[in-house]
């Protein structure tokens, strides 16, 4: 199977499954890291700057490489997004979209945080 | 409503649309479009990248949803096989009839193919289409050699791509020289050198008798009776315009086949225009896109009432890389106008030839071929085509003026009307407009609104320059900010950090910039942090760019790379043995660099800490390849073994290296020891170089290889080694002040004002009188240096991070390696 064909963009009102994934104190300030979920590799970002966590596909869609969790963040405009660490392709992280380019737009997922665990929303 | 019916979806027929939905409102013209092809237009210019990665869609111009955005309606894989005038409609092979009110025809060429015996024989191919390459790639799988018919312009495009299809490549040309029309001897000479040099064999000369084999191609015979084996022909001996359609439709045909036009782009039909290369101007087709980008302008124009602009012929002019070769040819470059005179520069070391042809009376530019070296090409262009007065020494427009200043001005000399952008038709005059009296203050805004530099992208240097030089002349100076998020350039935010003792990108942000930051300033400032405070760079982990996030370089597949540093390229063979061990251990693929260290590749994310400590405890430290900082010393063998050497070339390397070691810089540094004048440490081709005399060292600085090789220039003569190092301190501390981000010793140099003089003054003979301060500063730096890596091993909290998964302690799946020579490489990418 296609790798990008496993990721799905789910909205909040389709998570069947929130998955816990870690403790908030691994996360890095303003940085990401990847999860495992079933077969799928999800970058999750704790964006502390802003106070917000977002969540999309590891896999930076340009060569195919699961790797956009050690990207680096920031934003554009008001736009929160993330570099790849490869060919510095940016995502927005609030929908996926590729900013500086044509490349296929990422999947995101919900994310939320209790007790200092973060949850990462799934349809299945 | 008007209809158009557009016959022929290639790039010349797809700009027509562009352009004329641009000029004109939906409910002006009705568009239907007929493409043969099953795809939509594609970029045909840039179809030896299918070879590399084989996606239509990154090559077509746009997406069929484009099409359906504009209201044109587009209809592939039809072909018209008919044309009624009179009642004014087209029919398709399938029998359908289109009604229109005008018609284009953009039906391009076909490859023209030689009658030569056996042409229809097995492994016979044309390069046009994406289905042609398509077969080709598949035929290439089983088979070795290939060979191009025709040495121009696209058969070596089509050379580059046998090779990347892994096939032994030839090139056969039935002319004494590659791309006859445009490059003279001695340029086609140095292209054929470069060419070949490469892997590809090169036939001139050779007139093909017949082709061989039984079923399938096995060989070519050629006049003079020999012969040349190959499994695969790719004929590229030009273009035949498809002008099938005129004959029946009673149109008249140029002298050279394609429908004849005059200046409005008419054929003999009113009603009926023709563009691209199917169509003959004055018996011309044109080859290139330019041109039939600029008859899809003119017709745009015609129809919408517009008809100031016609076409007048285009200029052949071109500018390429060939195969990674840099090729020029603009105006009359053979220098065929009567008493010509040409001026030409080769220098066969490095493999350039440039040639400019100046008018009888020295006044006015001809033409010119250049090749190895293109970057003079749109000012030269730019001069010819402007009529533009020479320079007092003319040699001085392709030798550079050796002395200082001159030539900077040629944007504000050029004339409005001076096109820029040969893709998009924009002037220099359109640009300065937009910048003066739009108010247009940023280049990617200019870019934007008037699309110069969006098609080739040949000119974008050029539109940069244009808009520093105008908005210069309004009185406001191009500040070179870093990006969104700090209006300060490199060198302020230097002085910033330091003055207010700055220590987080947080704290800087916060003080002095907006937003939250992005891949382009938080790099820059994580490296100025480093300058200035020398500071662990792991306490802030997540401003690094990721090879400094991770101490180590990233590589295809996501597995990193380690170096360990070896000062001077001195290792003992404990340390060699050490070496080979832990990659044996990691299963690590090892291979020498140019820096005379050995770079230990294909290692785990989390394999990292565990290579690391037992490199330390071998006696190792970080090599620091990962970052913007000092590399390495490479050193020739020196005075103590080598019968020639004056000085000890080694210990002074190693001493250097250890004294720079972990120093963060705006580029990476990488300095050189030779020992004696035979250089055989390459010192000149680096940041910094010690060369060593009869008395002492001289010293050179701001060289480089890369892109743009540069040599080192002396900075001081004869001098003891540790006035040396005295000068090197002064010299690094005061690069890492001023540099603009991301630019080496070499490009800094360049751009400052004064250029090595200066930097004598200021180094040599402390004409600031910062000298103090600034061996101050570097020894407040050599004193905090620390191996990051051994930190990073020792700080729980930073290792936390070195696993791929956070909740799971199993590798990356996605990591696959392959065998190759008794070690690994990584699958290739794709995408």
């Amino acid at each position: 199977m296609n790798e990008k064909l496993r990721y799905k963009t789910v909205l909040i009102e389709e998570v069947a499954h929130w998955h816990s994934a870690c403790s908030i104190d691994i996360f890095p300030e303003d940085g990401g890291l990847c999860i495992r979920y079933k077969e799928l590799q999800i970058a999750v970002f704790n964006f502390s700057r802003r106070k917000e966590w977002y969540a999309t596909q590891n896999l930076c869609p340009h060569k195919n490489q699961m790797i956009l969790s050690r990207g680096m963040i920031g934003s554009e405009g008001d736009t929160p997004k993330v570099a790849c660490p490869f060919h510095k392709n940016t995502f927005s992280l609030k929908n996926g979209e590729n900013l500086n380019g044509n490349q296929c737009a990422l999947a995101t997922y919900p994310v939320k945080v209790e007790n200092d665990i973060v949850f990462v929303g799934f349809a299945e | 409503m008007k209809k158009i019916v557009v016959i022929g979806n290639g790039m010349v027929g797809y700009k027509f649309c562009e352009k004329l939905r641009a000029k004109a409102s939906n409910e002006e013209f009705e568009i239907i479009v007929y493409g043969e092809e099953p795809i939509p237009a594609y970029d045909r210019v840039h179809l030896s990248e299918y070879f590399l990665e084989q996606s239509e869609k990154k090559l077509l111009m746009a997406p069929k949803a484009w099409y359906a955005e504009q209201n044109i309606t587009l209809k592939t894989g039809l072909l018209i096989t008919d044309i009624n005038r009179v009642d004014k409609y087209v029919i398709t092979h399938k029998g359908h009839q289109e009604s229109y009110d005008t018609l284009i025809l953009a039906t391009g060429s076909r490859p023209m193919v030689p009658p030569i015996k056996g042409v229809d024989k097995k492994g016979v191919f044309v390069y046009r289409t994406i289905e042609d390459l398509d077969q080709i790639i598949a035929y290439a799988k089983n088979i070795k050699h290939g060979t191009i018919l025709g040495g121009g312009l696209l058969g070596l495009e089509a050379g580059k791509a046998l090779l990347d299809l892994n096939l032994k490549a030839a090139v056969v040309e039935f002319a004494p020289k590659l791309m006859p029309r445009q490059l003279d001897d001695q340029g086609s000479e140095m292209l054929k050198r470069k060419i070949e040099a490469l892997g590809i064999e090169i036939l001139l000369s050779k007139n093909t008798a017949q082709l061989e084999g039984k079923n399938a191609l096995a060989g070519l015979t050629f006049t003079d009776g020999t012969h040349l084996v190959t499994d695969m022909l790719v004929i590229s001996c030009g273009i035949i315009a498809r002008d099938e359609l005129a004959e029946k439709a009673g149109l008249i045909k140029g002298s050279r086949g394609g429908f004849a036009v005059n200046d409005q782009l008419q054929t003999n039909d009113p009603n009926i225009f023709a563009i691209g290369e199917a169509a003959s101007y004055q018996g011309m087709i044109y080859g290139l896109v330019a041109p039939g980008y600029d008859m899809a302008e003119v017709v745009a124009n015609q129809l919408i009432e517009n008809r100031e602009k016609v076409f007048s012929g285009a200029d052949m002019s071109t500018k390429l890389k060939l195969i990674g070769v840099d090729v020029g040819s603009f105006g009359d470059a053979l220098g065929l106008t009567e008493g010509s005179i040409p001026i030409a520069f080769e220098d066969r070391n490095t493999g350039i030839y440039k040639r400019i042809n100046i008018s009888s009376d020295r006044k006015k530019l001809l033409g010119g071929v250049l090749v190895g070296d293109a970057s003079d090409y749109s000012m030269l262009l730019q001069i010819c085509q402007n009529n533009m007065a020479l320079p007092p020494n003319p040699e001085d427009l392709i030798l550079g003026a050796r002395g200082s200043g001159a030539g900077a001005n040629a944007m504000t000399d050029l004339p409005d009307n001076a096109q820029i952008c040969s893709c998009e038709d924009v002037s220099k005059g359109t640009l300065v407009d937009a910048i003066k009296k739009d108010g247009v203050t940023d280049l990617k805004e200019l870019r934007t609104c008037t699309k110069a530099g969006t098609g080739c992208g040949a000119c974008s240097p050029m539109v940069a320059d244009i808009f520093a030089a105008t908005l210069k002349s309004m009185g406001q100076t191009v500040r070179k900010t870093i990006c969104f998020h700090f209006d300060y350039t490199r060198q302020e935010l230097y002085s910033l950090i330091k003055v207010k003792e700055i220590k987080t990108y947080n704290d800087l942000l916060n003080s002095h910039g907006t937003g939250d930051g992005c891949e382009t300033c938080k790099p820059l400032v994580a490296s100025l942090l480093a300058s200035i405070w020398n500071d662990q760079i792991l306490k802030q982990a997540a401003i690094q760019d990721t090879n400094d996030r991770f101490l180590a370089n990233i590589q295809k597949g996501g597995s990193y790379s380690v170096v360990p540093r070896i000062p001077g390229g001195e290792i003992t063979p404990d340390k060699l043995i050490a070496i080979g061990s832990v990659a044996k251990k990691y299963d690590l693929y090892t291979k020498i660099t140019g820096g005379q260290r050995i770079d230990l590749f294909g290692a785990k994310i989390n394999d990292l800490p565990k290579i690391w400590r037992e490199l330390i405890d071998a006696g190792f430290e970080s090599g620091h390849a990962y970052g913007k900082s000092l590399r390495t010393v490479k050193s020739c063998v020196g005075s103590t073994w080598c019968r020639y050497g004056l000085h000890d070339s080694v210990s002074y390397a190693i001493e250097i290296e250890s004294r720079y070691k972990g120093l963060r810089s705006p580029h990476k540094l990488k300095g050189g020891v030779s020992g004696c004048r035979r250089e055989c440490a390459e010192a000149r081709g680096k940041d910094f170089g010690l060369i060593a005399t009869e008395i002492g060292y001289n010293l050179y600085v701001c060289g480089n290889g890369g892109t743009n090789p540069q040599h080192a220039q002396l900075l001081a003569g004869d001098v003891d080694e540790k006035t040396a190092i005295k000068y090197l301190d002064r010299f690094l501390m005061f690069y890492i002040r001023t540099a603009e981000p991301l630019n080496r010793t070499a490009v800094w140099l360049n751009k400052l004002e004064g250029g090595i003089d200066y930097l004598k003054e200021v180094v040599v003979n402390d004409s600031l009188e910062i000298g103090e301060e600034l061996e101050k500063d570097m020894q407040a730096l050599i004193a905090t240096y620390h191996c990051e890596w051994k930190e990073a091993i020792n700080n729980e909290k930073m290792m936390q991070n070195f696993q791929h998964f956070a909740n799971d302690t199993k590798d990356d799946p996605s990591l696959k390696f392959e065998p190759m020579r008794e070690m690994k490489k990584p699958v290739n990418w794709t995408s």
